[in-house]
């Protein structure tokens, strides 16, 4: 396995390895609950809560936990910070809580929180893991803000409830609906395939510069 | 208690609420296993059976259990489905061969899936009895379960097509998928005229 610095530990999630639009994990709550920023921000501070606590935990009693029972135990954890996250949000902000409904239980399976533990705090010192959770977890925070934040301006013509084109804007209600949350992710992938494509290109244009000069 | 007839219950799951393209649960079996027909509807067959089993399991630990202290729910309905499977996928091993290898190393995968804790939750939360529950989780299971082969089905056809290379992968499952959920939406009007 390649060795990595503190550094890359903590940046690699938010951007290179997304986890949402490069590793396709954690697509559930990324699509069910990002119709408006409101609730995008909620889910992603509670996930990133979720991930930061559990990390913290497993990679501090890595030792004590037995290999063949490990995954069973990280869910339980999980499971334990996930219903803390539930209550809080219940308590702090009942509205949003009530929007989100069943969708916070269902960070428990959230592959992505039990691919970090499994990947990397349960092999990892505390401090490392504790980067990687927080890199992930805003890697996390920017795709739920990116998703909501196309999905509310485009279908009700607002972001965080502030109007933005004035009342003659028609909203594409389809983006609130289900079907907007498969298209939005769709178009970012596109866009991302195409970024891809524009490298890949570039790449052999230089090569095949390169290969006339020298011949 | 809802007094939501068993049939509205049905096909309210299966098809208005489709558990996929409506509630985007499951989307990782969805994504990862719909390039054949075959391999989707075993899966298929598995999440229902494996939505059954939390059905029952759910109502039980509502019923039986959980009065005293509704703040264990997550934590106890996820125990008790993920060993209940465990042990079911050890019975049938015993039992029947031919049906283990059809549903093979799903059972297992299927436990971690979010359409199993999100039928709990949701029976949970509209206060489902027993009967009401079995009809729901076989919704959910069939709305899964067409979801699946019609993604396969679109997917094995557009394989030998001309794709922009920028779409391979899963930007194209999604456009499909969208669009598949646009469809799905003209069952939306279905049981409320009644």
């Amino acid at each position: 396995m390649r060795t990595t610095t503190p550094k890359e530990d903590f940046t690699r999630g938010i951007w290179r390895e997304n986890p949402v639009f490069l590793q396709m994990l954690g697509l559930c709550p990324a699509l069910a609950v990002t119709n408006t920023v409101e609730n995008a921000i909620a889910m992603g501070l509670a996930t990133f809560f979720v991930l930061f606590c559990s990390s913290l935990l497993v990679s501090s009693c890595k030792s004590f936990i037995p290999h063949e029972v490990r995954i069973s135990t990280y869910i339980l954890i999980i499971a334990t910070f996930v219903t803390l996250a539930d209550m809080v949000l219940e308590a702090v902000v009942p509205e949003v809580h009530k929007e989100l409904g069943a969708f916070i239980a269902l960070i428990v399976v959230n592959c992505m929180i039990l691919g970090r533990q499994e990947a990397f705090a349960s092999k990892k010192p505390v401090g490392r893991s504790l980067l990687d959770a927080t890199g992930t977890g805003i890697g996390f925070l920017i795709a739920m803000l990116m998703m909501g934040g196309f999905r509310e301006v485009l279908g009700m013509g607002t972001f965080l409830g502030f109007e933005l084109f004035g009342p003659s804007y028609e909203p594409w209600v389809v983006m609130i609906l289900p079907a907007g949350g498969f298209l939005t992710l769709g178009f970012i992938m596109l866009g991302f395939g195409y970024y891809e494509q524009r490298k890949i290109a570039k790449a052999k244009e230089m090569s095949d510069v390169e290969g006339r000069v020298t011949s | 208690m809802s007094d939501q007839s068993l049939f509205t219950i049905f096909l309210s799951a299966a098809v208005i609420n489709n558990f996929t393209l409506a509630m985007f649960l499951g989307l990782c079996p969805f994504m990862g296993v719909s390039a054949r027909v075959e391999t989707a509807v075993r899966m298929g067959m598995a999440n229902i059976f494996v939505l059954l089993i939390t059905s029952i399991c759910a109502w039980g630990l509502n019923t039986f259990v959980l009065e005293q202290a509704p703040f264990l729910r997550v934590i106890s309905f996820i125990i008790v489905i993920a060993s209940l499977v465990q042990i079911v996928e050890m019975a049938i091993k015993k039992l029947s061969p031919t049906l283990f290898r059809q549903l093979g190393i799903y059972l297992p995968l299927i436990t971690t899936n979010c359409a199993i804790l999100g039928l709990a939750m949701f029976q949970t939360s509209r206060n489902y009895d027993f009967l009401q529950g079995i009809a729901f989780a076989l919704g959910a299971g069939a709305g899964l379960t067409l979801a699946l082969v019609l993604m396969a089905s679109i997917r094995e056809t557009s394989e030998l097509s001309d794709i922009p290379a920028m779409a391979k992968g899963t930007g194209l499952v999604l456009i499909i998928a969208g669009s598949l959920s646009l469809a799905f939406m003209g069952f939306a009007g279905l049981l409320s005229g009644s």
